[in-house]
């Protein structure tokens, strides 16, 4: 597989991170960042990666379903994260989150027809002193406002 | 960046750089004391720099509270295998948000940190695990390693001494467990994040099978102001059996969320009411999370005259933890609230240990029903005999976590959970949806 000249400088880099004989550690971290670069992990990706830090496919399938943010299945192009958990709780993510699904159309772990945004209900996302709080892909909201969520939502479908 | 406004009531020593312009940079990093405490290591014995974080009186900040200066003394300094000096950067805890600060405005602190532990117990290389939804974090720590090795602060004979360390980034992908520290070494070994059977401890046995320093990024954030300042003075900050400060991540029903760094015994109600500016609404507070949500839940009675310490918060039954304190107004159903945190750790378990596995799964079920308004009376003493039966049954505390909050509520919010019986609605519902 080809990959872009700033991921394979990341692999580089990953591949000696690890004491000598110790290669399989850079497995979850090529894992994800590859998925970032080409959308989800397929059979052709988890073969590479298997080959590059010396394990067998089955080796990496086991481990890639252990974490939730590797996905076999492409997420939408921006990915909505939206957390419920307690200190969103009290604050308003459950609205949110409701909000976000009655707007698009779509539920938990699901893409819009179009593939543009996908939405799922997290765990604590680390930003709960500024909640309700949400990411698209890895950016962060803070202190989201249904209204904010509105504005959001549509900004995320008009750049196709 | 900055996402709440300071208070006047903090204590700033692991946060004094936040707001300085560039405050992520190498050059502020030197031009305000940074690596000093390096410099000053280098010159001393190791056992002298462990001396000095024992005088301190720091205890993790990652949860359990576990004295460092302690831990460090546990690892094998003259075994013949490499060591290692792992930072747990997870931040998982629901509730908690401030390794996420340390990170992002004051990265070379926590390097420093980690090489003054390298020096403590002979460690030459060190990784920092950061939970795969903090990307940007990584960007901001591989900037600052980068930094370091340009000014020799890391690298190979490090400001002319024959000393030596390496740091290195790993991002996690998702997984609450990985923040377990035997988990979190299993990870990092490119496996499943399920705990290891201790002892051995990670200081004989932990990253890559070796002796292995693990802490909380606060932790390690904490060590330069010690061995600068010296230990004595870092202890007369807190309490007589925990030193210094301690980032407080206030959540929920108050009117000045934020994350700020308190003194350790630092007054409840003084927290709430003039760092927190008090419970939104002018409502009254009805339950208390003092550190994260595996903590176990306090009433607003048990707040009374309580101060924000290892050992006041062991006499109530309950523990500091991580520093994500969850504030709840009189309107907060508890069971929605035992749901919520519940569903948590069903999703989080990992499966590994069966009475937590399928505890937590049992419980969320039960919960669930409740909160429908189908709950049955005989259901209110099973959650907590399900609970109990979870305790201590684990190779890893997440068990524990998930059990300790829900015996607590069950316990001490009986009657909400009696106010769900025989098909009535939740009496709170109405609430919480205009909340
Ligand atoms: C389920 C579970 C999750 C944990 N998550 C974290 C975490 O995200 N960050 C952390 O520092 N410690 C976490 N801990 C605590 C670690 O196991 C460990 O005690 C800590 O990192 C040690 O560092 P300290 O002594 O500096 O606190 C967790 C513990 C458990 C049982
Ligand atoms: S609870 Fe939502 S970010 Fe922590």
């Amino acid at each position: 597989m080809t990959f872009s000249p700033e991921l394979e400088a990341k692999f580089a880099r990953l591949l000696t991170s690890y004491p000598p004989g110790r290669q399989r550690s850079a497995m979850v971290p090529m894992l994800l960042y590859a998925q970032d670069e080409i959308g989800s992990i397929t059979q052709e990706l988890v073969e590479e990666v298997a080959r590059r830090v010396g394990v067998t496919p089955m080796q990496v399938e086991e481990v890639l379903s252990y974490y939730s943010m590797l996905h076999r299945k492409p997420l939408g192009k921006y990915h909505v994260q939206i957390c419920t958990n307690i200190s969103c709780l009290l604050t308003g993510g459950e609205q949110l989150w409701q909000r976000a699904c009655g707007k698009l159309g779509i539920g938990h772990k699901e893409a819009t027809a179009d593939g543009q945004i996908s939405l799922e209900e997290v765990e604590c996302i680390g930003a709960c002193s500024w909640a309700p709080a949400l990411q698209v892909n890895y950016d962060f909201h803070h202190k989201v406002t249904p209204e904010q969520l509105d504005q959001l939502l549509d900004s995320l479908r008009k750049t196709h | 960046m900055l996402y709440n406004p300071p208070s006047p009531l903090e204590t700033k020593v692991l946060t004094r750089r936040f707001g300085l312009p560039n405050s992520a940079a190498v050059d502020t990093y030197l031009a305000t004391d940074g690596y000093k405490a390096f410099k000053k290591a280098l010159e001393m014995k190791p056992d002298a720099i462990i001396e000095e974080v024992k005088v301190s009186n720091l205890r993790g900040r990652g949860g359990a509270g576990f004295p460092a200066g302690m831990k460090w003394s546990f690892v094998p300094r003259n075994s013949p295998k490499p060591k290692y000096i792992v930072v747990n950067a997870d931040e998982s805890e629901p509730g908690t948000c401030k390794d996420r600060l340390l990170m992002e405005n004051d990265p070379h602190q926590l390097i420093e940190g980690m090489l003054i532990a390298g020096l403590a117990v002979d460690a030459h290389a060190g990784y920092i695990y950061v939970r795969g939804e903090y990307r940007y974090l990584i960007e901001i720590l591989d900037k600052a390693i980068a930094e370091a090795y340009d000014k020799g602060y890391l690298g190979k004979n490090l400001q002319g001494s024959n000393f030596s360390f390496d740091a290195y980034t790993h991002s996690g992908a998702g997984a609450y467990e990985c923040g377990e520290e035997s988990a979190l070494l299993e990870s990092l070994e490119g496996k499943r994040g399920i705990p290891r059977i201790r002892p051995p401890f990670p200081a004989v046995v932990g990253a890559f099978q070796c002796p292995t320093i693990l802490n909380n990024v606060e932790t390690y954030c904490a060590v330069p102001p010690i061995l600068r300042d010296g230990g004595a003075a870092f202890a007369a900050l807190g309490v007589p059996k925990a030193g210094g400060t301690k980032l407080t991540c206030l959540t929920g029903h108050v009117n000045k969320p934020g994350v700020y760094e308190l003194p350790l015994g630092f007054p409840v109600d003084r927290m709430i009411n003039e760092v927190g500016g008090g419970i939104r609404g002018g409502k009254k507070l009805k339950a208390f999370i003092p550190g994260g949500s595996s903590c176990p839940v306090l009433t607003a009675a048990e707040c009374e005259g309580l101060t924000m310490d290892y050992d006041a918060m062991a006499k109530k039954k309950t523990m500091l933890g991580s520093g994500g304190v969850v504030i709840m107004d009189e309107d907060t159903c508890m069971v929605k609230v035992a749901l919520r945190i519940m569903r948590f750790y069903a999703h989080e378990s990992c499966g590994w240990c069966i009475p937590c596995r399928e505890g937590t799964t049992w419980i969320r079920k039960i919960l669930t029903r409740f909160h429908d308004g189908m709950g049955r009376k005989d259901d209110i003493n099973l959650l907590g005999d399900l609970a109990k039966n979870m305790l201590g049954r684990t190779f890893c505390p997440l068990g524990d976590a998930a059990a300790l909050p829900t015996i607590s509520i069950v316990e001490k919010f009986r009657e909400e959970f009696e106010a769900h019986l025989d098909g009535k609605p939740c009496p709170y519902e109405k609430e919480l949806v205009t909340a």
